[in-house]
């Protein structure tokens, strides 16, 4: 295996090959910051047909990135929505434009805490500025203008994906025909800051850590951040879902070691799951996301509350919840879809009934997929009319 | 019953928003929306059905009426329909009561109970009645709540609800029900559909 250092170098030179669009335009962060001439990685899949009438934006979840589907070119592993997104799939590449965009903030090419500071020529680390859910979704829409999109055929994103998503319709109430938010919640309740502020701790716990500047002596502190990723493992599965797949199961061992090795198997997943995570991903950029996700509050934004967020909406809306979620509850989600009812939006709302937890929108899940493909096949037919008309 | 949707579809006025309780596979939506121009949502509480509606573009939401109705703001609908359903909650006045905030006008279809082939499965053969509109047996039927024409009838007069029109259906013939042929289309008509307010 080789070293750290020399994986992130390694990294850092395929990172130079993606696509990326320079954003010239100034953003105007919620922090007060302005940001300018800075990048957004972002992947394409299927093409566009001459009406722009098939272009589907995918927002991606926490640890997720732009490449939604095939193989990731900087991992060598499979997109992270290869179940919902490909040709004949889901949301069909042989039919739609799939466009999706690396947040800000992130580490796979969008600007990040990793970037290099022009101003001290070094990585920025804890000074990069504190970004939120909004910033984000601002500075994505950047790239829809770069691309030539004026309406989006429909946009959607689980998790923070659709917390983004819900976002991207407040602000822009017409750039989308149809919006799906799965799993996600329109503010993140005292449970979710909590967990989130535990994996900002494990990592910050770290000695490697030293106050994010880790960067410029090119480690990482990967303990921590594997803590951190271990974490969100747990809060991804539901309680049932993780008793059938582990149960007390013994990893390739006929009985305790009476040791602190890890016996279960429960215990060998999170931690192959948590060093697996530090080769892929940015310890700073897990503590800027996460806080962009506990400062997320869409009513709080909106003077009179969510329903004020929705007024005036003409996107079409198709809320997906699962039953065994408990990070982000069907109740969660529902309160969503109370809202936009009660702004008069045009609202389906459908839950999953399923063992798997949050992690079910990633998984193939075919009540969840059919339901998806059914909605974005009629929408696209009614864009397509609407736009003749 | 396509007869009953015709009849309901003529009820209400073009480019209205309605509301459907227990849409189904989304049939009457459909209908409403392709030749009345109404703008229709859906409340299902079957994972099936709200696939299918999705599949056909309906906007739907997968619910149940009995817990579920608070999350609709008062009169934000022309009318809200609610077809062949109020005999099975547990609390149908109280269903009724949130549909008459929801919507400034209510449809109603019940499976009529005064039909004369019911009447007589019970009268004579001493058995709960089994017909095509009830097509269950005692032990399985979703019913909780069975009741007439004239019982609804009753109803509405008895908490002030008023009723505009009722129509009763038997077949394919249909026709006006008033207070002065109650009785006899009680016995005649399979079922009755109410638009109050």
């Amino acid at each position: 295996m080789p070293s750290l250092a020399g994986l992130f170098f390694w990294m850092n030179i395929k990172l130079e090959n993606i696509k990326k669009l320079d954003v010239t335009k100034p953003l105007k962060l919620e922090c007060g910051k302005t940001i300018k001439d800075f990048p957004i990685a972002y992947e394409t899949y299927g093409k566009l047909n001459d009406n722009k009438d098939n272009a589907i934006l995918v927002f991606h979840a926490l640890t997720g990135d732009q490449f939604v589907t095939g193989t990731n070119p900087i991992t060598n592993k499979e997109g992270w929505w290869v179940t919902a997104v490909g040709a004949g799939r889901a949301i069909d590449t042989n039919k739609y434009f799939v466009i999706c965009a690396n947040v800000i903030g992130g580490c796979m090419g969008s600007f990040g805490p990793k970037d290099i500071n022009p101003v001290t020529k070094k990585p920025y680390g804890l000074d990069f500025p504190v970004i939120t859910i909004k910033d984000m979704v601002k500075a994505q829409e950047s790239l829809l203008e770069h691309l030539g999109i004026k309406k989006l055929l429909c946009a959607t994103g689980g998790s923070m994906g659709g917390m983004q998503l819900l976002q991207f319709c407040a602000t822009f109430p017409d750039k989308a025909f149809s919006a799906v938010p799965i799993a996600c919640s329109s503010s993140h309740s005292a449970q979710n800051i909590a967990l989130n502020e535990l994996a900002r701790q494990a990592i910050m716990a770290d000695p490697v850590w030293d106050n994010g500047k880790y960067v410029l002596k090119n480690s990482q502190p990967k303990n921590g951040l594997a803590v951190a990723r271990m974490v969100g493992h747990i809060s991804y599965l539901s309680e049932k879902g993780m008793q059938e797949k582990f149960g007390r199961k013994l990893q390739e061992k006929a009985d305790y070691e009476f040791s602190f090795n890890a016996d279960f198997q429960v215990e060998s997943y999170l931690r192959h799951q948590g060093y697996a995570f530090v080769e892929r991903f940015d310890a700073n950029s897990i503590l800027y996301i996460t806080r962009a996700m506990d400062y997320f509050d869409l009513s709080k934004q909106f003077k009179g509350g969510l329903v004020e967020a929705f007024k005036n909406q003409k996107t079409k809306f198709l809320i997906i919840s699962f039953s065994s979620d408990w990070l982000y509850t069907t109740k969660d989600n529902k309160d969503i879809v109370i809202a936009l009812n009660a702004s008069g939006a045009d609202v389906s709302y459908s839950e999953i009934v399923t063992d798997k937890g949050h992690d079910s929108f990633l998984l193939d899940e075919p009540e969840f997929l059919k339901t998806l493909k059914g909605f974005i096949d009629s929408m696209y037919e009614k864009f397509k009319n609407e736009k003749r008309i | 019953m396509k007869k009953e949707f015709k009849v309901i579809a003529d009820l209400l006025t073009n480019n209205t928003r309605v509301l459907d309780i227990g849409c189904g596979d989304g049939s009457l939506m459909h209908l409403l929306r392709i030749e009345k121009n109404i703008e229709v949502r859906g409340l299902e509480l079957n994972q099936d059905n709200v696939k299918k509606c999705i599949y056909k573009g309906l906007p739907v939401i997968q619910g149940n009426a009995e817990t579920e109705l608070h999350q609709f703001p008062d009169k934000s609908f022309d009318y809200v329909v609610l077809s062949q359903t109020l005999q099975a909650f547990y609390e149908p006045e109280k269903v009724l009561k949130n549909l008459l905030r929801i919507g400034k006008s209510v449809i109603i279809s019940i499976p009529n109970f005064g039909y004369w082939k019911v009447r007589i499965k019970l009268l004579l053969f001493g058995e709960m009645p089994v017909t095509k509109t009830l097509p269950n047996t005692w032990y399985n039927t979703p019913n909780l709540h069975m009741c007439t024409i004239k019982d609804l009838f009753n109803f509405c007069d008895e908490k002030n609800i008023i009723i505009k029109k009722v129509v009763g259906v038997n077949e394919n013939k249909t026709s006006l029900i008033r207070k002065n042929n109650l009785e006899i289309k009680n016995l005649f008509s399979k079922v009755g559909i109410f638009l109050v307010s």
